[in-house]
């Protein structure tokens, strides 16, 4: 390693403000893919190259190219948008994309099956209904996420307005965006500064704010690089504790990578909040690690240097220091599911998508569903982290229309599906991500219907487990921080997580390495007959885990890798 | 070899061989003088060509003169081959390749995805660094070159000395499998293991360290007593060599490789066929073609029996020999096919006089005939009691097929490569099948033999310049003999410009050889790759399209004096990119439509223009 820079580092420095070869790229009709450095440009774009691993083998011994095809992630701060801008997300997954939409855990949209001749056109229709996926991916600040909090609308929409600020004033500024995918002129003069903010350099590696208004977590803003913690006084949004240095992202056999949550620094004054966030985020493009991507990320500045460096900066960044943290409570990182009133008359609807997977499947028309919802809604939808799916402020005429669309599609309004279900999340996987090395979006259902059994064996089918599954390490869907959870080995293996706590405020540990379903089951069938006799009321099964001493709570990042039993 | 054999004979009429003056023994010396002293110089010089043939034909056993002992003076060169996913053995690779040099060995690190395996039975030193993954997987880039050393082409690998380091994962059910699988190989090949194969943990930076350090000293313990020397380098067979095969008597030659090249959601099912042709002494040029003979379909020869009511075991009399008549007509008669003789033929039989008629209208008869085949001619004119005799002295014989050739010995040795699509149809409510193709795709077993012979083509040949450009317009299996052209440009280090332009239904599931293509495009040795899909917008594209968009390009490589090359379809793709090609030369020649025409026809006299299509 050495200080020499990463290939990625050079290229995105060389890239003439993203622009690269893209362009000349997309011109190339002998292959479906982009050239090589391109495919990271593009990622600033908002869209990943990828193949179909399904057909990798058979098409390579075919003597065809892997099936390039792009994924394109929209930039949609706090996950709201309106029924217009659904329909017209809906259209573009047919004309452009494989029929799906993804919902993320990050609050925005998926598009799945690319193939590069459509993404000018999908790029264009995407911005025709108001929306862009500018920043969504690449060493940028990414999606801004937020608390969907249905109920309080006043608070809402500050949180969103705020939200969209910060994405706003962290979005990269090339002109490059434009030319490329939306056919416009050259518009950059020499000498004038095209990223004002990020520089040439952009930020060492991705970083990640979420907003949270207590006691809901639901934006698990301790995975984040920056979380905000709202404080409420006397119904009034005085300001926000500021945590720093979240994020899960970690390597097998890499003891010098582990997932970290954040530490709450201070308080910031609310319309301070989005200058702090500016001001940290130039902290980490300043300070962070530019030698080493996989030391890049914001945790590791701050375990680099420590707290006590990171005030310092801070109050030279942003002018002034913070103010002691205020006391706040979480209850809770999931959703609500069914329908709830708000305090200004309207009511709201979360329904609850597995894996956020947006189709028509046979017997379950999801899509449509949603599309004829999208026709009628007056409201908006928003987005939620946990990759659900929120409809908000329904009038009291349009609830009883509503209602009876969700009855007659069978949409999960949360009355249909186990609470298991409702809680379990899981990333992409196979077979569109690069870096899957076991199933997870298409084994979730699976997984759940026999956790469900054995749940209902032990006689508790009642009692919401946070399960979450990713295909790797990389921990998309935050499964560190699930009361089980699991992340790919390679097809069919797992290493097996046990025991956070159900609020995002604790993660789990490395319980088995590597392990199959049969075993997995295994270990967790005497567990759960022990938590269904000896549990606590109201005790969720991660703390039970720990309180009986089954696996125990803090765990410094050098023992994460460290399996707490081999047999 | 052949050089210095002339040499000898040359020499023979002045002076006798002796064990000084050659390498031979004593007894081989006395034998060879008592048989040269008889022989006349035309036998002498058949004689030295066909011992350069037998010899070409052994590529890969170094000869037997070539094995001595090298000088331990020169320096031990090693190969390191390394197959990695996340880059941990190409970092044990690169180690290995400081410490060689800084111990003066000549180190060459090479990704095993960039290494033509072909070679490695000329190596004399070779490092394996490779991981495991999947469940005990090769890593992607050293599938090729896994799949390579376990199929049936690996080569014997005598003299070639080895080593592994394997790295894995104990965590796994299958630790460094890949690592084991080639360390077992390598010794199955015949090779030596120089030190034993080390599997390392996550935790491989120390034993990696050991493992490099005792195959150092291995080498150069070995180098100092004295390095294999290498054999002799996989060139093209010696072209002196007289096959005893030809299109009279085929080669029976085994079928290496047989699948389908169109990706899934396709229409259509085009075929990579590869055959072997070892000691066949069989060579071919890129540009020539090889024949087949097929066998028809027994579902249609019992067909046809039965509607006779004749016995598939009663023996006919053919011109080749005596068979049963379920034989004849699937191995030596036509079957599919119906002509004028045979119906005319036929109609004598029968008797009857609307077929009379028939024959008579001469454009009647060839309307009636397409699309038919003897089932049809038995069902629509019966004749009773004919003798197996009587019919099989009507037919013809079953014709072989050709196929271009869509490889070059100079990259394959001795296989010969096919491109081949399948042909089905419907005509007349009954299901129709190309006799050739169907049996290759549908009625061959991998072990089965395919008898072939080699159907030379001087009228489709690469330039003797490498330096010339050259333009190559192969839509379908018209792209079959543009794979041997670049397989043979790579291999002599050709630097000319080549375009190559291609078409078919669907860019995803058609492009037949796409990978291929695209990699000589990234060596820089195909310059431009131009695709026609017809099916994948509303208005069709075809190559005569991409060939008018791309005229100023095109007539701009006509004047640097590039050659033209068009195989495929001769019905409608030839002449459609003929006219293609006037109008590019009269539109950006400014000529008129007949001088361009005219132009073309130099150039073909040239040869400068040539065309492979059927
Ligand atoms: C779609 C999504 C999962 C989902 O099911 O919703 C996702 C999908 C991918 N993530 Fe992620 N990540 C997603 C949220 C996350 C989260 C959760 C979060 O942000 O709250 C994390 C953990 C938090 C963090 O960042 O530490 C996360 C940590 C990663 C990492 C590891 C980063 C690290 O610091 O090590 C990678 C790999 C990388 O960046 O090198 C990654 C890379 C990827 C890629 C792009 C794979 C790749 O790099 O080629 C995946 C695309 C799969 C596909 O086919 O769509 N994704 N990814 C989420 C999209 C969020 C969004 O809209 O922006
Ligand atoms: C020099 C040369 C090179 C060649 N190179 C190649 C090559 O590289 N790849 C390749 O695939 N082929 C190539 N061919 C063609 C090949 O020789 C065969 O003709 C082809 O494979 C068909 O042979 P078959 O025995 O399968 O079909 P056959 O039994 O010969 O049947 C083919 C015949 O069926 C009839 N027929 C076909 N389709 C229909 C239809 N839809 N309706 C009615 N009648 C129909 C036509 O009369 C056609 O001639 C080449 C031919 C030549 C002369
Ligand atoms: C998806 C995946 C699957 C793996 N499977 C195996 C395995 O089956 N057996 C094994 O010994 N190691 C396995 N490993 C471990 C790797 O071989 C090990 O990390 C090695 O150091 C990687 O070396 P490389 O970077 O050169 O590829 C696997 C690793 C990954 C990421
Ligand atoms: S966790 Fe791994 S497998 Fe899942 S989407 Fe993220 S990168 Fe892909």
């Amino acid at each position: 390693m050495a200080d020499k820079l990463p290939e990625d580092e050079i290229i995105k420095r060389e890239s003439r403000y993203l622009r690269g070869t893209i362009a000349e790229g997309l011109a190339d009709d002998a292959t479906g893919a982009l050239a090589e450095a391109d495919t990271k440009l593009t990622k600033f774009h908002g869209s990943y190259q990828q193949d179909d691993r399904d057909v990798r083998d058979e098409r390579r011994k075919q003597k065809l190219e892997p099936l390039y095809m792009h994924m394109v992630r929209l930039r949609i701060p706090g996950g709201v948008l309106s029924p217009d801008q659904w329909l017209g997300l809906d259209d573009v997954s047919d004309e452009c994309a494989n029929h799906t939409l993804r919902l993320t855990t990050r609050q925005t949209f998926q598009f799945h099956g690319v193939f590069k001749n459509k993404m000018r056109t999908l790029m264009q229709r995407v911005n025709a209904v108001g929306i862009d996926s500018k920043g969504a991916c690449g060493d940028v600040n990414r999606n801004v996420v937020s608390n969907v909090n249905p109920h309080e609308s006043q608070l809402h929409a500050e949180i969103h307005r705020l939200s969209t600020e910060i994405s706003e004033r962290l979005m990269w500024r090339s002109s490059a965006y434009a030319e490329i995918w939306l056919g416009e002129e050259c518009v950059h003069r020499v000498g004038e500064e095209e990223e004002p903010f990020y520089s040439y350099c952009y930020l060492p590696r991705k970083f990640k704010i979420a907003l949270a208004v207590p006691p809901e977590n639901d934006a698990d803003v301790f995975a984040n690089d920056i979380g905000l913690i709202a404080i409420v006084e006397g119904g009034k949004l005085r300001g926000f504790n500021i945590a720093v240095g979240g994020g899960m992202g970690t390597t097998y056999g890499e003891p010098e990578t582990y997932p970290r949550l954040g530490e709450v620094a201070g308080f910031v004054p609310a319309e301070q909040a989005a200058d702090a966030c500016v001001a940290i985020t130039a902290i980490q493009r300043d300070h962070g690690c530019r030698t080493n991507r996989s030391h890049a990320r914001f945790k590791y500045t701050m375990d680099d240097y420590g707290m006590a460096w990171f005030h310092e900066r801070f109050r030279e960044y942003h002018g002034q220091a913070m103010e002691e943290a205020r006391p706040y409570e979480f209850d809770h990182n999931g959703d609500r599911f069914g329908w709830v009133e708000g305090e200004n008359g309207n009511s709201h609807l979360t329904l609850h998508i597995d894996s956020g997977r947006i189709a028509d499947w046979d017997g379950y028309p999801l899509r449509t569903g949603l599309r004829e919802i999208a026709k009628v809604h007056t409201g908006e939808f928003r987005i939620t982290c946990n990759q659900n799916l929120v409809l908000a402020n329904v009038t009291p005429q349009q609830k009883g229309p509503i209602q009876a669309l969700v009855d007659q599609y069978g949409l999960r309004d949360g009355t249909r599906a186990t609470p298991l279900a409702r809680n379990a999340m899981s990333c992409v996987a196979f077979p569109t991500c690069g870096l899957a090395m076991a199933e997870s979006e298409r084994y979730l259902p699976t997984l759940v219907e026999k956790l469900d059994g054995l749940m209902g064996k032990v006689g508790f089918s009642d009692q919401p487990i946070n399960v979450r599954v990713t295909g790797c390490p990389n921990g998309c869907a935050r499964p560190y921080l699930g009361e089980i959870g699991l992340t790919g080995k390679a097809l069919g293996k797992y290493n097996l997580y046990l025991g956070a706590d159900h609020k995002g405020e604790r993660m789990n540990r490395l319980y088995r390495e590597n392990i199959d379903e049969t075993t997995i089951f295994g270990i967790l069938e005497p567990m759960l007959e022990r938590y269904a006799k000896e549990r606590e009321s109201g005790e969720y099964f991660g703390d039970f885990l720990v309180r009986a001493g089954i696996v125990e709570g803090e765990r410094l990042p050098s023992m994460f890798h460290e399996a707490l039993t081999t047999e | 070899m052949l050089a210095k054999l002339v040499i000898y004979n040359r020499c023979l009429f002045l002076l006798e061989l002796t064990t000084q003056n050659s390498p031979l023994t004593e007894e081989q010396a006395r034998q060879l003088n008592e048989l040269l002293k008889g022989l006349e110089g035309h036998q002498i010089d058949w004689l030295s060509g066909y011992i350069a043939g037998w010899r070409a034909s052994q590529v890969g056993q170094p000869a037997a003169g070539a094995s001595g002992a090298v000088p331990s003076a020169e320096t031990p060169s090693l190969t390191v081959l390394y197959g990695s996913q996340t880059g941990n053995a190409e970092g044990v690779a690169e180690l290995l390749g400081e410490k060689a040099k800084a111990r003066g060995i000549k180190a060459t690190i090479v990704d095993m995805a960039d290494y033509k395996p072909r070679q490695l039975k000329s190596e004399s030193f070779v490092a394996i660094l490779a991981s495991t993954h999947g469940e005990g997987d090769p890593p992607d880039s050293a599938i090729e070159f896994h799949e390579f050393l376990h199929s049936r082409k690996a080569p014997g690998l005598k003299g070639v000395h080895y080593g592994v380091l394997a790295l894995g994962d104990t965590s796994y059910e299958h630790f460094c499998q890949t690592g084991k699988d080639f360390d077992s190989r390598f010794s199955d090949l015949g090779a030596t293991a120089l030190t034993e194969r080390v599997d390392c943990d996550l935790d491989y930076d120390d034993p990696a360290e050991a493992w490099v350090e005792s195959m150092l000293s291995a080498i150069e313990a070995k180098a100092g007593a004295s390095a294999p020397a290498a054999a002799p380098g996989a060139g093209a067979p010696g072209t002196a060599a007289k096959s005893a095969y030809n299109r009279r008597n085929p080669f029976p030659a085994p079928v290496l490789e047989n699948l389908v090249l169109n990706g899934r959601g396709s229409n259509k099912e085009t075929r990579h066929i590869e055959l072997s042709l070892e000691d066949s002494g069989l060579n071919y040029k890129p540009g020539d073609a090889v024949g087949i003979y097929p066998q028809n379909n027994p579902r249609l020869v019992a067909a046809i029996i039965e509607r006779l009511g004749l016995d598939v075991e009663e023996t006919v009399a053919l011109s080749e020999g005596e068979a049963t008549l379920a034989d004849s007509l699937r191995h030596y008669r036509e079957i599919t096919v119906l002509t004028r003789p045979l119906l005319e033929q036929w109609a004598g039989h029968s008797g009857d006089a609307q077929l009379q008629k028939l024959v008579e209208d001469h454009g009647a008869l060839t309307e009636w005939m397409r699309g038919r085949d003897l089932l049809d001619l038995i069902e629509a004119w019966p004749v009773e009691g004919m003798g197996a005799d009587t019919l099989t002295a009507m037919l013809r014989k079953l014709p072989p097929r050709l196929y271009s050739i869509a490889s070059s010995q100079a990259a394959v040795d001795e296989e010969v490569h096919m491109t081949i699509a399948t042909v089905r149809y419907e005509t007349h409510g009954r299901e129709r099948e190309g006799v050739a193709s169907t049996w290759l795709s549908d009625r061959l077993e991998d072990e089965k033999t395919v008898p072939v012979y080699i159907d030379p083509n001087k009228n489709f040949k690469l330039p003797e310049d490498d330096d010339a450009p050259i333009i190559m317009i192969g839509p379908g299996t018209g792209v079959a003999p543009f794979r041997s052209f670049m397989q043979e440009r790579e291999e002599r280090g050709a630097k000319g410009r080549s375009w190559l332009f291609f078409g078919e239904q669907h860019f995803h599931s058609d492009f037949l050889y796409q990978s291929e293509w695209l990699n000589w495009r990234r060596q820089g040795l195909l310059e431009h790759v131009t695709g026609a899909f017809s099916r994948d917008q509303e208005e069709k594209v075809y190559v005569q399209n991409r060939i008018r968009d791309y005229a100023t390009e095109i007539w701009s490589w006509l004047q640097d004096g590039a050659y033209l090359y068009v195989c495929g379809d001769a019905d409608a793709m030839a002449p459609d990119v003929n006219e293609a090609l006037i109008d590019v030369v009269a539109l950006e020649g400014n000529r008129g439509r007949d001088v361009a025409t005219e132009y073309l026809r130099d150039l073909a006299r040239e040869k400068r223009y040539q065309r492979d299509v059927y």
